[in-house]
C-alpha cells in the first residue's frame, strides 16, 4: 500500500513538472524568448535598463537597486553560520558515524553527479542577471553537492579551511566593489561599469560580479553549515 | 478553464493533504519526508504561477538542504537516546 502510494506522488509530480515545462508559452525554445513579453515594455522604455541592464528584474532589484539590503541578507546568512559553528564545532572532528556503508557505485557515481550539480549551479550563478536564479540558489547549489559528496562517503571531509578563507575573500571583495562605487561613482554600490546590451552575458555591469562573490560566499558557508552537521567531537 | 487551472486547483489539494500528513504523522522522520513533498509540490505551484525564481530556491533548499539537516540531527539523535 505505502509502496503504491509513493508511486503514485512520484509519478503525479514527474508529470506535473513535465507539463509545466513543456508550456511553450512560459518556456520557449532556446534564442526564440521575446523579451516584451517577459519583461514590462515599461521597464524596456524606461531609463531603468540603462541604468542597471539585466533582463531579470528581480536581479536587478536585489542586486541593482537593493544591494545594500543584499549585503544585509549575506550577514545575516554569514552570522547564522558563524553561530552553528560556535556551537558545534570543536578542535578534533571526526565523522558522525552513521551505521550506513556506502558501496562502491555509490562513491563513484556521487563523484559524477558531483561535477554535473556543480556546473548547474555555475550556469546559475553566471546567468543570474539574464535567467532565473543567481547567487543565493546558485551557492545552495554548491552546498547540496558537497553534501552528496557527504552522504555518499562515510570518511569523507570537505577542506573546510579553505571554503573559510573563500568565504572571507568573497564577502571582502563585495564590500571593496561597495567602495569602488563609492570612490569612481556617487554611491555605496553604485554600478560604476556599463550597462551593455540586455540579454548578453557580458552586461548589466557590476552585478554579474556581484552575484558570483555571492554565490561564492553562500555557497562555502552552507557547505560550512553542512560539516558541522555531519561531524562531531572525537569519542576517545 | 484551462489545463493550467485545472493542475493549480489539483496541486494546491495535494499540498493542502500532504501539509495535513505532515502535522498528523505518528513517527517525526515521516513528518520530515512529507515536508520535503510538500515544498517538492511548492516548486510545481511556483512554476505554473510563472516565478521561477522562488521555484529554484524553493527546490534548493526546501526539499534539499532543510531535509537533510533535519534527517541528519534526527538520525544523531536517535542514536544517542540508543
Amino acid at each position: 500500500m505505502k509502496n503504491i502510494f509513493g508511486f503514485l506522488i512520484s509519478v503525479t509530480l514527474g508529470v506535473f513538472i513535465i507539463l509545466a515545462l513543456a508550456n511553450t508559452d512560459a518556456f520557449p525554445e532556446f534564442g526564440s524568448a521575446n523579451t516584451d513579453n517577459r519583461v514590462s515594455s515599461q521597464y524596456l522604455i524606461e531609463d531603468n535598463v540603462n541604468d542597471i541592464g539585466s533582463g531579470n528584474i528581480v536581479t536587478a532589484i536585489v542586486v541593482g537597486y537593493r544591494g545594500f539590503d543584499t549585503l544585509g541578507e549575506v550577514t545575516v546568512l554569514f552570522i547564522s553560520a558563524l553561530g552553528v559553528a560556535f556551537m558545534l564545532s570543536s578542535p578534533k572532528q571526526e565523522r558522525l558515524d552513521l551505521k550506513f556503508r556506502p558501496n562502491f557505485m555509490l562513491r563513484v557515481g556521487s563523484k559524477i553527479l558531483f561535477g554535473i550539480i556543480l556546473v548547474t549551479s555555475f550556469y546559475i550563478i553566471l546567468h543570474g542577471h539574464l535567467t532565473p536564479g543567481g547567487g543565493f540558489p546558485g551557492g545552495a547549489i554548491i552546498a547540496s553537492s558537497v553534501l552528496l559528496l557527504y552522504l555518499a562517503d562515510d570518511k569523507f571531509r570537505s577542506n573546510i579551511k579553505s571554503f573559510k578563507i573563500l568565504e572571507g575573500v568573497a564577502g571582502s571583495l563585495f564590500v571593496i566593489i561597495g567602495l569602488l562605487g563609492l570612490v569612481l561613482a556617487t554611491y555605496f554600490l553604485q554600478n560604476f561599469l556599463p550597462a551593455g546590451n540586455i540579454g548578453e552575458l557580458l552586461s548589466a555591469g557590476i552585478i554579474p560580479i556581484i552575484y558570483i562573490l555571492i554565490g561564492l560566499k553562500v555557497g562555502s558557508e552552507i557547505a560550512g553549515i553542512v560539516d558541522n552537521f555531519l561531524t562531531e567531537e572525537e569519542s576517545a | 478553464m484551462t489545463i493550467f487551472d485545472i493542475i493549480s486547483i489539483v496541486v494546491g489539494a495535494f499540498l493542502l493533504v500532504i501539509a495535513f500528513l505532515a502535522i498528523n504523522s505518528k513517527k517525526i522522520i515521516n513528518s520530515v519526508l512529507f515536508l520535503s513533498a510538500l515544498s517538492m509540490l511548492a516548486v510545481v505551484s511556483f512554476v505554473l504561477m510563472k516565478a521561477p525564481d522562488v521555484a529554484i530556491t524553493e527546490a534548493v533548499i526546501g526539499s534539499g538542504l532543510v531535509t537533510a539537516l533535519f534527517v541528519f540531527t534526527l538520525l544523531s539523535i536517535n542514536r544517542r537516546d540508543a
